[in-house]
């Protein structure tokens, strides 16, 4: 068994962790690119949502290096993601690829079929000794995201550009050689103070901005043109509403992010009073949140056609208009160029800081208009 | 009170159920008008650019209705059987509908969601019922009409009548023996006139006779769902994919025809899986027909016209 698994921010270098302490035979798929994302659309359904097309040129691309298992998450609804594994076998298996397919669904759908899955996943391992396994690594994975949650906020004041993504790149390779629980321990600080250690100019005049929106496009660079390293070049502060580890704990405390389901779910209240399935509620709670927080602004990604957060784009403008915060959604799909949407942010940008400005002299945008 | 119903979306599934439910609470009921150009253009414009077709076309229906009411009837539908959903779309409704850009009146928004159980279901309905009076058991009883209404429409579908000639009360037609085609799809994008450009009238006109998934028994369309591997977790899909595998593995009509929205997000999925289950078994010829507010009456005729010529020659 040669098993492979679709690309998603860091979730390979998580993964590969799970795999080599669990002795499983794996191979990561090529970062995606243009290819992937070529091949996807080759055999996916049209009107399907970008993350089911580029998983599925993921899945060609590591089948087409020797991999026969796949391993995909599955779901139960009412978001589209947890039919994605139907969808991607029924495809790749009319394309003519020949492979085995692990579904793991999720605890709710059945703690059984959950169980059964993880001992096909570490075969002669007992559920405690999986266990074991994955906490390590689901430790490993947060370590990761701390420093991610450090960069975004903190890429916009340093000195010298670049320094800070060097310093990430580095941290993150500090821990990925760590194996045991006491070795992760033990890199902690060292891997923090490589952050910490960038040159920053702390007086610097930023604004502060909240990422919401759809996980994928959210947490894969390939998709969202690396939009967060050019935002915080553009001298932006940034605060991501989901974080791998996030999206993979079955626990509803969010530890990175640091805002529980429930709370999300009471800030969203007065604007979509139930759970839409996906990021839809999530969404909207988060800006009416970083509405209360006075970010400077709101940035919400989402792939064309995607069901919850097509439903948090209609009421957006609701939650800007009663916080007074401005929003810019993006709905992606495979025709979204780069340079467009840059400059479409480019222009958000100098919305947000000729209101900074206004707000700080005490002008209002009526009388900056007739000037 | 009057009480506006939107006729859009989930109206015709469960109109005789709403419909008598309202009568008997004592609600006066205004069914917004037939959709129409108007009524789309309404829609588009007031609704969020990404939404399907349906939801514009329901928004169209809001704004149609809402002057001549005191209050819109808009359900949060999230399940109607355990372990499954409704379209994310519905369990957002309500919240929707408050996004259009003008002024509504009260939106009377009971939530009904089978998936807490029985229990919760029904204080669910008493709850609702708490708005119009006091009494729990005019609520119940007017429920339980509802229910009545709801199965009597049921039986009518059974027996071969579409959803909006059930409720208008019309006599079945008896079947001509033509060419008999299959019509899947959601019954607000098969049966909503405009939106499907007339394609029911237009096959009958023809001398087809038209077969949809509300003619078969429910209990067919889910043992027919549970051929695929996952169950689905949408019980609108469940029906969808039931009528269309029923007729592919029973061979018992000439063709399909699956109408399916533009930007629907699971008919983009279901869509895969009935192409590649009626290549498999036997080749009952599926046409996917996708409509959105651009469709043009003449490109519709056209191409059902080309697949029903080719029906034909199969037949011959």
């Amino acid at each position: 068994m040669k098993i492979t698994f679709p690309r998603m921010g860091k979730l390979d270098m998580v993964l590969s962790d799970l795999f080599n302490r669990s002795g499983i035979d794996y191979i990561v798929p090529p970062q995606t690119s243009a290819k992937t994302l070529q091949l996807g659309l080759r055999y996916s359904p049209e009107f399907a949502c970008l993350p089911l097309k580029i998983t599925i040129g993921n899945f060609i691309e590591a089948l087409e290096q020797g991999a026969d298992t796949l391993l995909m998450a599955g779901g139960v609804g009412p978001c589209r993601f947890g039919y994605y594994a139907e969808i991607q076998r029924c495809v790749l298996e009319d394309a003519g690829y020949k492979f085995d397919m692990i579904v793991l669904e999720p605890p709710a759908a059945g703690w059984k079929l959950f169980v059964d899955t993880l001992k096909l996943l570490a075969p002669g391992k007992s559920v405690y000794q999986i266990w074991r396994l994955v906490r390590v690594s689901f430790k490993k994975a947060r370590m990761m995201d701390e420093l991610e949650k450090y960069t975004l906020k903190y890429r916009c004041y340093e000195l010298h550009q670049g320094d800070s993504t060097r310093a990430y790149k580095k941290a993150l390779a500090i821990i990925d050689a760590a194996y045991s629980e006491a070795e992760i321990d033990a890199v902690c600080e060292e891997a923090f103070a490589v952050l910490e250690g960038v040159e920053k100019d702390m007086e610097r005049d930023v604004l502060k901005m909240g990422i919401i929106g759809e996980f994928f496009i959210l947490l894969e660079p390939f998709i969202n043109f690396d939009v967060e390293e050019w935002l915080g070049n553009m001298g932006v502060s940034l605060d991501r509403s989901v974080y791998v580890t996030d999206w993979i704990s079955p626990s509803t405390k969010n530890p990175i992010m640091g805002i529980s389901d429930e709370e999300i779910a009471q800030a969203a209240k007065p604007y979509l009073n139930h759970f839409v399935g996906g990021e839809g509620l999530p969404s909207v709670g988060h800006s009416v949140i970083y509405g209360c927080e006075g970010f400077d602004g709101i940035l919400h990604l989402f792939p064309f056609t995607c069901m919850p957060d097509t439903i948090a784009k209609s009421i957006l403008p609701q939650v800007s208009r009663d916080f007074d915060i401005p929003s810019i959604s993006f709905v992606i799909d495979e025709q979204t160029g780069r340079a467009g949407t840059l400059t479409r942010l480019e222009a958000f940008l100098d919305l947000l800081n000729s209101k900074k400005t206004h707000k700080r002299t005490g002008a209002t945008a009526e009388f900056a208009l007739s000037k | 009170m009057t009480v506006g119903v939107p006729q859009a979306l989930l109206y015709y599934k469960y109109y005789p159920l709403w419909e008598s439910f309202l009568h008997g609470l004592g609600a006066e009921i205004a069914v917004s008008n037939p959709t129409t150009k108007k009524t789309i253009n309404l829609g588009t414009a007031a609704a969020e650019n990404e939404l399907c077709l349906p939801v514009k076309v329901f928004f169209g229906h809001v704004l149609d209705v809402k002057d001549c009411v005191d209050a819109l009837f808009i359900p949060r539908v999230i399940s109607v059987e355990s372990g499954a959903y409704t379209c994310p779309k519905f369990l957002g409704l309500p919240d929707l509908a408050k996004t259009a850009d003008t002024a509504l009146p009260l939106i009377l928004e009971p939530e009904f969601n089978a998936r807490l159980g029985t229990r919760k279901f029904y204080q669910a309905i008493l709850d609702f019922g708490k708005f119009f009076t006091n009494k729990k058991s005019q609520t119940i009883r007017a429920w339980m009409d509802g229910v009545t209404a709801q199965k009597a429409f049921q039986k009518k579908l059974e027996a071969g009548l579409t959803p909006v000639e059930a409720i208008a009360g019309v006599e079945p037609q008896p079947a001509r023996g033509g060419l008999k085609i299959g019509v899947v799809g959601h019954p607000y994008n098969v049966y909503d006139s405009y939106t499907s450009l007339n394609l029911i009238k237009k096959l009958r006109g023809w001398g087809a006779d038209v077969t949809t998934t509300e003619m078969i028994l429910p209990k067919t369309l889910e043992h027919e769902a549970d051929r695929l591997p996952k169950r689905l977790f949408w019980s609108y899909e469940k029906e969808v994919v039931g009528g269309a595998l029923h007729w592919i593995h029973k061979k018992n009509v000439d063709g399909i025809i699956y109408v399916l929205s533009f930007a629907c997000g699971p008919d983009s999925l279901i869509q895969v899986l009935l192409e590649s289950e009626a290549k498999k078994h036997g080749g009952t010829p599926l046409m996917s027909l996708v409509v959105d507010e651009h469709s043009g009456e003449a490109g519709l005729i056209t191409r059902v016209e080309a697949f029903i010529d080719m029906l034909k020659w199969r037949s011959m």
